[in-house]
């Protein structure tokens, strides 16, 4: 999908920022993914006209980071932590739990993730990039439920705040 | 033991906002900058940073002052890259002090910037620290209106802007040339040194590169002089440090010590020991790519040389995981390949090829599928990995990722290799041989 107008003029904000442009395509890539949820092909082929890249371009720095969702996933990315620290407090089972229970949700994509920086709160998920931890498969799945109903604020699938679209 | 909290004290002290502009202020936030603006910038390399040998956080531990002072002289423009893209496993410092002291860090990449005559600086801040980039974010907008950023700063006639850059998920953008090749608009890969960032860095102008942490401590080395930073810590390990302590412990948290204090004060005094009063059955001193220590090591204290020469490993990002008796080394050892294998960029065939059959192996090895000859097999080809494989690690790769692949083979070999040797064995005997099964070569 292209870019809204005023996602288009945050977008010529942003190249303006940097002294070379093509350091603009990971913002421009989160822009987009704010805006649809997904990076789309359109999306990088309108990056790549901005940036004056071919669209492969944006494509092979895309698919290299793991934040970027090449097709749609819902509206909760839940991301659950099994590296060492999280391993040996229940990441995997947690991780195993919540997999089992979203298979067929379109919602809610559920995905492992390298340590988060939060060995504190082993183990530990994020929802939209949002910490919850110690958790275990039950408080893990209220705490889902609560997004899911609006009680709890969402972010986008790339983390920003909805109302903070601005300070991006 | 207590901490000693110079860079926590904020956040540990006010937890309620720590982060807030008006605590900043009212807690000395800013004055720093002020003295250091009335100084001159090599007065503040010398007689400050470099005297108060405070070496980097992020895990190379090079000496700060030091790597300022690579900067060719009369080459601009030069640029300041903060790495808050903190990804080692188990280390979770640099999220915290993001998170809960954003303007200590701005004022110290101020004072910094002034130094090193830098007017353009980028917090790379790591995809996956939202709240941490919103905290930032805002700070850096408090910054501009209160003219600590932006042109003439504090009326010195300064200026210094700030771009706040959001990674996207990759721990290599961690490392020092990743973190620029990222910055760039590229994956992040590594790049091959010489050229060094302080010569040809981003966009191929002189750059200096510091870490969260270490950028956080120059507004207290300014305040209480290089000399005062000196006298604590131990021989060329200065100052205090953050550890995060994770894993098998009753209070896992980030303690702020002066550096020399032994592990145990660490593990068992401030972290409360192993969880249910259980022993330990080993521990790692210093994030994922740091070979493994025992027991008989927790009063060797927290100085970096010492833990590098003789004790053959390293305090790299200060994250120390503890595991309890019952821990299976071999599972440990095996999803910390897993992280390598996925985190290798693939640009060295070494690490690309090596993290990937290591990860197999030791898969097997940990699920009941190893082989008698299966840790032989992985200390011979990750001869090709980690030539000699002795610490400090020799390297065939462009950077450190690849030869932190054979920090957990080399400390299996090291200190459990007989009970590793007994468990292959028994499991393969509980397999049936192919021939008893009716295949093979008939």
């Amino acid at each position: 999908m292209a870019f809204t107008a005023e996602n288009l003029g945050r977008a010529r904000e942003i190249v303006a920022r940097y002294p070379v442009t093509k350091s603009a395509t990971l913002p421009l890539l989160h822009l987009a993914q704010d805006q649809d949820g997904w990076v789309s092909p359109e999306a990088m082929e309108e990056i790549a006209g901005i940036l004056e890249l071919t669209p492969a371009q944006v494509l092979g720095v895309c698919s290299f980071y793991s934040m970027f969702k090449r097709e749609p996933v819902g509206q909760l990315v839940v991301t659950v932590c099994t590296n060492v620290s999280c391993l040996v407090n229940g990441g995997p089972e947690l991780l195993r739990a919540l997999e089992d229970r979203h298979l067929d949700d379109e919602d809610v994509h559920v995905e492992e993730v390298e340590c988060i920086a939060a060995c504190d709160l082993a183990p530990v998920m994020q929802v939209n990039y949002d910490y919850h931890g110690p958790v275990d498969a039950e408080a893990a799945e209220t705490i889902i439920d609560e997004y899911k109903a609006g009680v709890r604020p969402a972010r986008t699938i790339s983390g920003t705040r909805v109302d903070a679209g601005a300070t991006r | 033991m207590p901490e000693t909290r110079v860079v926590t004290k904020r956040l540990r002290d006010h937890p309620e906002d720590s982060w807030s502009i008006e605590r900043y202020l009212a807690t000395g936030g800013y004055d720093m900058l002020r003295k250091a603006l009335a100084m001159t910038p090599e007065s503040i390399q010398d007689e400050q940073v470099k005297a108060s040998g405070l070496r980097g956080r992020g895990g190379a531990g090079f000496g700060t002052g030091q790597k300022w002072s690579f900067l060719p002289k009369g080459v601009y423009p030069r640029y300041l890259a903060v790495n808050a893209d903190e990804g080692e496993p188990s280390t979770f410092k640099d999220h915290m002090l993001v998170e809960r002291d954003p303007h200590q860090l701005i004022e110290g990449i101020v004072i910094s910037a002034f130094s090193v005559e830098c007017h353009l600086a980028f917090v790379y801040v790591r995809g996956e620290f939202a709240l941490g980039y919103e905290r930032l974010s805002q700070a850096i907008g408090e910054a501009y209106e209160r003219r600590y950023l932006g042109k003439d700063i504090l009326g010195s006639g300064f200026d210094l802007d700030l771009i706040l850059h959001r990674g996207a998920g990759s721990y290599i953008a961690g490392d020092e040339t990743g973190l620029l090749s990222s910055l760039e608009g590229e994956r992040a890969m590594p790049r091959i040194k010489p050229p060094f960032p302080a010569v040809q860095g981003l966009f191929a102008k002189p750059t200096v590169v510091n870490n969260v942490e270490t950028l956080s401590t120059v507004p207290h080395i300014i305040d209480r002089g290089g000399d005062w930073y000196a006298s604590l810590g131990v021989g060329r390990s200065t100052g205090t440090r953050i550890f995060s302590v994770s894993g098998h412990v009753e209070r896992p948290a980030n303690y702020e010590v002066e550096l020399g204090t032994p592990f145990r004060e660490l593990i068992e005094g401030l972290a409360g020991g192993v969880r249910g009063g259980r022993g330990m059955k080993f521990f790692i001193p210093g994030g994922a790519s740091s070979p493994w220590l025992m027991p008989e090591h927790l009063d060797e204290p927290t100085d970096m040389d010492h833990v590098q020469n003789d004790l053959k490993s390293m305090l790299g990002s200060g994250a120390i995981m503890v595991f309890d008796e019952d821990t299976d080394p071999l599972l440990v050892a095996w999803r910390l390949l897993k992280f390598f294998a996925h985190e290798s960029c693939g640009k060295c065939t070494p690490c690309r090829e090596g993290s990937g059959w290591l990860e197999k192996i030791l898969y097997r090895m940990s699920h009941g599928l190893g082989r008698p000859e299966d840790l032989d097999l992985m200390l011979d080809f990750g001869d090709n990995i980690v030539p000699g494989l002795n610490a400090p690690f020799a390297q065939t790769t462009i950077c450190a990722l690849g030869p932190s692949t054979m920090s957990p083979i080399v400390s299996l070999d090291r200190w459990f290799r007989d009970e590793i040797a007994a468990r292959m064995e028994a499991d393969s005997r509980k397999r049936i041989p192919v021939a008893a099964a009716g295949g093979g070569g008939r």
